[in-house]
């Protein structure tokens, strides 16, 4: 592993955005050099940037275990969560406007969902762990259901959900199942039979602005957006060649490292998992223990305030993030924590970025039980 | 009411925000005896999850909650020990 620039000690939060991969930024200043053009003209650096273009697409078709012709890149992972679920709503409007979602999905996705015209949309629940029941989602599944949708692993628990049983579910009863996959790919394998597939460039590495929208051949998609030539008519707008370049070479680096990078976190994380109800009084450990993303790690702490939490934390240096309402600028709780039936108040998330290392994580240790009895002293719920 | 038995003592959280309700509520529960119970009205949409969440933690029953008024919920708790 490289070096560790200074500004990401302590920085603990790669589920919202993980730092810039080393091998992203090496082809970046290139990729600008060599693939500015416009692809879709017939000129000699048109060329070339429908070949940088083709490469990256095949690049991420691998990873995701898709053809090339089915990978779109999109400006964000938000825009391709939109285009998935939209695009197959549209396409199967005839089935009916039911939509069938996990109870825990990304907001992106809910919204997406309660904003095909004249949905009817079933939120499935899942247990304490945030676990969705394979066949209490296919129960949710009716005559009139166009769209389900089932995240990989969800990005405040990091709970990994069953979409391979799901996915074959869905497919028995004919239904297309789009499948968020922001939080999973470059960590974590997806099974194969889902139908439209989501995910987001800077969450592994990447830069910012690049998505990744995959349709199936033998999927029927319709654009929800006007027409537009470009992007195979899936995603409007001149396609960033640059960025999906880096996308990719970051992407291939990270699958390269995987390995090595998920046994590293998931130790960290079990670390964590194990010391944190030692060292600190009332603390709920959230997530399922054994099907979950490497990389991220949830507890909440009685009586604590998840702001004032956040605020001492970053004090000493640690970049986390809460699923607490106090954090949230609705000052309504998190979703996630709510369907879970867990305590939403005194959340940490704590995710690992590729740089993070055991010391960080052991600093942490450190400090998180000191912080903790200080912001419950300021509140008078110590002793509680 | 829908069925469920009337508290022994209210506490009213009604203004505070997460996590004072629950706050309120770890310091009020020893005024009543074990099987007494306890209503929080509060208004932060927290209670909804974390007063039952404490009630599993803390090994007290929650007995539900009724709509008390517009924007604010009454949350029962069972004292178990």
């Amino acid at each position: 592993m490289r070096g560790v620039p200074n500004s990401l000690r302590g920085y603990l939060d790669a589920a919202s955005t993980e730092p810039l991969h080393p091998a992203a930024r090496e082809v970046l200043a290139e990729a600008y050099d060599a693939g500015w053009a416009d692809p879709s003209r017939l000129y000699g650096s048109a060329r070339r940037a429908q070949l940088l273009l083709d490469n990256a697409r095949e690049i991420v078709a691998a990873a995701v275990g898709a053809r090339p012709d089915e990978v779109s890149f999109t400006g964000s992972g938000t825009q391709a969560v939109h285009l998935a679920v939209l695009g197959t709503a549209a396409a199967h409007d005839r089935t009916g406007r039911h939509l069938v979602v996990s109870a825990i999905e990304h907001s992106s996705v809910l919204h997406a969902a309660e904003s095909v015209p004249s949905a009817e949309v079933t939120r499935v629940p899942v247990d304490r762990s945030g676990l969705v029941n394979a066949h209490a989602f296919a129960e949710a599944v009716r005559a009139d259901t166009a769209v389900a949708c089932l995240q990989a692993g969800n990005h405040e628990v990091g709970t990994v959900q069953p979409v391979g049983e799901v996915a074959r579910l869905c497919a028995e009863r004919g239904v297309p199942l789009v499948v968020d996959a922001a939080q999973a790919i470059g960590r974590a394998a997806v099974p194969a039979d889902w139908a439209v597939l989501t995910a987001s460039a800077h969450k592994w590495g990447g830069p910012a602005g690049v998505g990744v929208l995959v349709v199936r051949r033998r999927v029927r998609w319709r654009s929800p957006s006007p027409e537009d030539e470009r992007g195979s008519g899936r995603v409007p707008g001149f396609e960033n060649v640059p960025g999906a370049v880096a996308a990719a070479a970051a992407l291939r680096a990270r699958l390269a490292e995987a390995d090595e990078l998920n046994r590293r976190h998931s130790a960290l994380v079990d670390l964590i998992r194990s010391r944190i109800p030692e060292l600190v009084p009332d603390v709920e450990v959230v997530g399922h223990p054994t099907l979950r993303l490497p990389h991220i790690v949830t507890f909440s702490c009685l009586y604590v305030d998840g702001e004032a939490l956040l605020t001492e934390l970053d004090k000493h240096g640690f970049a986390v993030s809460s699923g607490s309402s106090c954090t949230s600028s609705t000052l309504t709780p998190s979703h996630v924590l709510e369907a879970m039936g867990v305590l939403t108040h005194g959340n940490i998330r704590v995710s690992l970025s590729r740089s993070t290392t055991e010391a960080d994580v052991e600093r942490f240790l450190t400090v998180v039980p000191d912080v903790v009895a200080r912001v419950r002293a300021i509140t008078g719920a110590d002793g509680l | 009411m829908t069925g469920l038995p009337e508290p022994d003592l209210t506490v009213d959280c009604r203004s505070m925000r997460c996590p004072q309700p629950v706050i309120e509520l770890a310091r009020r529960i020893a005024d009543v005896p074990a099987g007494g119970v306890v209503a929080v009205l509060a208004d932060d949409p927290a209670a909804a999850t974390d007063v039952p969440a404490w009630c599993r933690l803390r090994g007290h029953e929650y007995l539900g909650a009724d709509d008390a008024e517009p924007g604010a919920s009454s949350y029962l708790v069972r004292r178990s020990r």
